[in-house]
């Protein structure tokens, strides 16, 4: 039962003089299945996007031999996130940011053009929802079978029923969590590690928590989920405009609603009646149990459902199509004062300007994903002391410098200190070629924190003052370099 | 439709919204009634199981303040034994590391990147801990207390002579530890103030500073063979045996103001640094050396 209609029963009650519950008690939904062109779509983002969640995994992509050779890896014991030929680093979690910015966008740029077109076909709450009704619906049959069944007693071939469709509900919802942990770890190894009892104990767990949830969310919780739990339809609510395309309910040519019997009586003595035949299969398709033709409301997901209802009610009728259908909220009022419609507009300031964010955010990100340099250096001059004053009068200052090689092989650099007249460069244990070069070779894929001296000798020390240092790190088979100014302070 | 009030003239159950056609709560407020939007029952229950919940909470962990202590918990858990735990992971952690600190030499620590790498990690903290308050945080010192970053050293810069220092301090009362002081040649009457004055601008002489014009150097110098030179040398150089400074180099630890060597030769010197040996394990001892010796000017 829709949020509406608990209120409109309410009402109903305190008009009546009687007591009004202090809470909504659930009613189960039996959605009933349905065909049509909705429906086509529904299919095919779920078999694609369970597809995409389910294998994505066992992808690999050749980073080199040492690397990860997993397409999509978080691999949280080394810090490193890989995405195809992306390779993210802990200090780049901006670009996280950056995509959370981008799905934002994306959300509301979805919903000034079609609404809650993620509520009705990507969230993984109605996918999986989606699924889990059909496996109910294979066991026990459509809608009627469903709710004549939940009144009768048990028997054995109902146990039977019940079990397999539990059974088969735990199956999916343990192969969701099981796919979930595959992104942390080497997909084929951590399955037969998984398998043979071998696995981490937090694998486990996290594979038990999911299967819990998928299991609870799907099986029991529905649209409960999406009514009470959901922050995005309120949030939804605030952004819609009375452009966006939404499904409604065309009231201008239902109404007066009745049976096929009633309009052709009504037709007949010259009323107007309406082309809504009264059959409530919107209603019993839909997977919240609202009835569209109370108009928008907070717990319909616009799936679309209802609109493959109606449709092949009206060609079974013999009357046009499209009762329910996509509108904006403009065209619902103005049909209702018999006014033409007028024609979607999709491209609007709006739409425009959360496209051009979009573009913005993708493409800076895109930008300094292409830019990002091989060879990173950040240089921290010491705090304490600021400078050391040596026996022969000569001035040290000390920095710590982070090294950073993203490549997949060791490589080795050089690191030199350039502005200063005189100046050498030294560090513990740390050679230094003819040039006073330090040659400092860096791990594949690591950070190297390395503390560097620099020492000015006493002839060309000018007391008082603090000069520019410029401490450059080359990598010499590329060519690659970082430089960072810093500086260099004397008594 | 007329409102059925209270005597205060509020509105006291719940009647149809005429704009909305919703129920209201029967709340008012100012005259701004709530509609109801009432909950789903789970969402009770779930209130409920958490009440119940708080309740099993309260027997089972530190819950409850008495006047001079508080509910235990039948758990036995604490803030400060969970700590204790992560600590000793922690110990168990670093084990095999530790171990092979305690049985290396200062030098093989040194050469062995990994062990050099946890032996200043190591040191470094201990440094904070310890040191810092008279040594600043990274070593760079003060009047009077040692800059450990520079060449100069008063008792000897190598591996094993830092680790002697820490071990055993200077002028703290261990027979080991280092017992040189500058003595007071003025205020025990063994120099008298204008010899003290001609040193001291016969010491700065050494290191090549400007001195007060006209100064007897031919006197200082006089005046330093026959008292100074057995600890610092007859060139001023110094002697690391005795902790006696090298008098010629740039690096001063009370600093190289003719009243501040003045003021050393009248009362003399002596700075005192703990010995560490019973206060410090001697793995930390060792990373300490390791980490002071590679500040940057260890021999």
């Amino acid at each position: 039962m829709s949020v509406k209609q608990q209120q409109l029963d309410d009402a109903a009650l305190v008009e009546s003089g009687a007591e009004v519950p202090l809470y909504a008690a659930s009613k189960t939904i039996y959605p009933q299945s349905v065909e049509g062109r909705f429906r086509n779509i529904k299919w095919t983002i779920l078999f694609v996007t369970l597809g995409i969640y389910y294998f994505l995994p066992f992808v690999r992509w050749d980073r080199g031999l040492e690397a990860p050779s997993q397409a999509v890896l978080v691999d949280l014991a080394n810090r490193r996130f890989y995405f195809f030929f992306i390779e993210i680093w802990p200090q780049e979690f901006y670009y996280v940011m950056g995509l959370l910015i981008l799905a934002a966008f994306s959300l509301f740029l979805m919903n000034a053009v079609a609404g809650r077109i993620w509520c009705g076909y990507l969230c993984p709450q109605t996918v999986w929802t989606d699924l889990f009704l059909t496996v109910e619906r294979w066991v026990e049959g459509d809608r009627r079978e469903r709710m004549l069944k939940a009144t009768q007693p048990l028997s054995l071939e109902r146990v039977t029923e019940i079990t397999l469709k539990h059974f088969t509900w735990l199956m999916i919802a343990w192969w969701t969590g099981g796919a979930w942990v595959l992104y942390f770890a080497d997909a084929p190894t951590l399955v037969v590690q998984l398998v043979t009892f071998h696995g981490e104990p937090v694998a486990y767990v996290w594979i038990a928590i999911l299967t819990f949830t998928t299991y609870f969310l799907a099986g029991f919780m529905r649209e409960q989920v999406c009514t009470y739990m959901c922050p995005w339809p309120r949030i939804q609510a605030a952004l819609i405009d009375e452009w966006a395309l939404n499904v409604t309910y065309r009231y201008d040519r239902g109404e007066p609603r009745g049976s096929l019997k009633k309009s052709e009586a009504l037709k007949h003595s010259g009323a107007k009646a309406g082309d809504c035949v009264d059959c409530n299969q919107c209603v019993n398709v839909c997977p919240t149990g609202v009835d569209i033709r109370d108009g928008l409301q907070i717990d319909c997901i616009q799936c679309g459902l209802c609109i493959d209802a109606c449709d092949n009610i009206m060609t079974r009728v013999g009357r046009p199509t499209g009762l329910i259908g996509y509108d904006t909220e403009i065209n619902v009022e103005r049909r209702e004062k018999g006014l033409a419609a007028l024609p979607v507009r999709i491209i609007r300031p709006r739409t425009i300007l959360y496209a051009v964010l979009i573009a913005i955010v993708g493409g800076i990100m895109l930008y300094t994903l292409n830019t990002r340099n091989a060879v990173e250096m950040s240089a921290l001059h010491d705090r304490n002391p600021l400078y050391v004053t040596l026996s022969d009068g000569s001035i040290r200052n000390g920095y710590t410098l982070r090294l950073i090689n993203k490549q997949t092989v060791e490589r080795t650099f050089l690191v030199s200190a350039e502005g200063l007249t005189g100046a050498k460069i030294e560090s513990t244990a740390i050679a230094s070629d003819s040039a006073n070069r330090l040659v400092v070779p860096v791990g594949r894929d690591q950070t190297l924190e390395l503390r560097v001296l620099v020492t000015v000798p006493a002839q060309h020390v000018h007391e008082g003052r603090s000069e520019r240092v410029t401490i450059r790190v080359l990598e010499p088979i590329s060519g690659a370099f970082a430089t960072v100014d810093d500086h260099f302070f004397m008594p | 439709m007329t409102l059925e009030t209270d005597k205060s003239g509020h509105v006291d159950h719940a009647h149809v919204d005429s704009h909305t056609g919703m129920a209201t709560t029967g709340h008012e407020w100012d005259g701004i009634r709530e509609l109801n939007t009432p909950l789903p029952r789970w969402w009770l229950t779930i209130l409920y199981m958490t009440i119940v919940w708080a309740f099993f909470y309260c027997i089972a962990y530190p819950a409850i303040p008495l006047f001079q202590t508080f509910t235990k918990g039948v758990l036995g858990w604490s803030a400060r034994g969970s700590v204790n735990e992560e600590v000793a992971e922690l110990r168990a952690q670093r084990g095999p590391m530790v171990a092979a600190l305690s049985n290396a030499s200062l030098k093989g620590i040194e050469q062995t990147p990994q062990l050099r790498n946890f032996a200043i990690a190591q040191g470094k903290a201990a440094f904070g801990d310890n040191c810092a308050p008279c040594h600043g945080a990274g070593g760079g010192g003060s009047k009077g207390f040692a800059n450990l970053n520079d060449d100069d050293w008063l008792w000897g810069g190598t591996l094993e002579q830092i680790s002697a220092t820490l071990t055993h301090g200077i002028r703290a009362g261990d027979d080991l530890g280092h017992l040189g002081a500058m003595p007071a040649f003025g205020r025990d009457g063994i120099l008298k103030a204008n010899e003290i004055s001609v040193v001291a601008d016969y010491v700065r002489s050494l290191s090549g500073l400007p001195v007060t014009t006209g100064a007897d150097l031919k006197t200082g110098a006089k005046v330093f063979a026959e008292n100074c030179a057995v600890c610092h040398a007859d060139n001023g150089k110094g002697n690391m045996e005795l902790g006696a400074p090298n008098l010629t180099d740039a690096i001063w630890l009370y600093g190289p103001e003719k009243a501040t060597i003045v003021e050393g030769l009248t009362n003399g010197r002596g700075g005192v640094m703990p010995a560490w040996a019973g206060r410090l394990d001697a793995t930390t001892i060792k990373a300490l050396t390791v980490y002071v010796h590679t500040l940057g000017g260890g021999k």
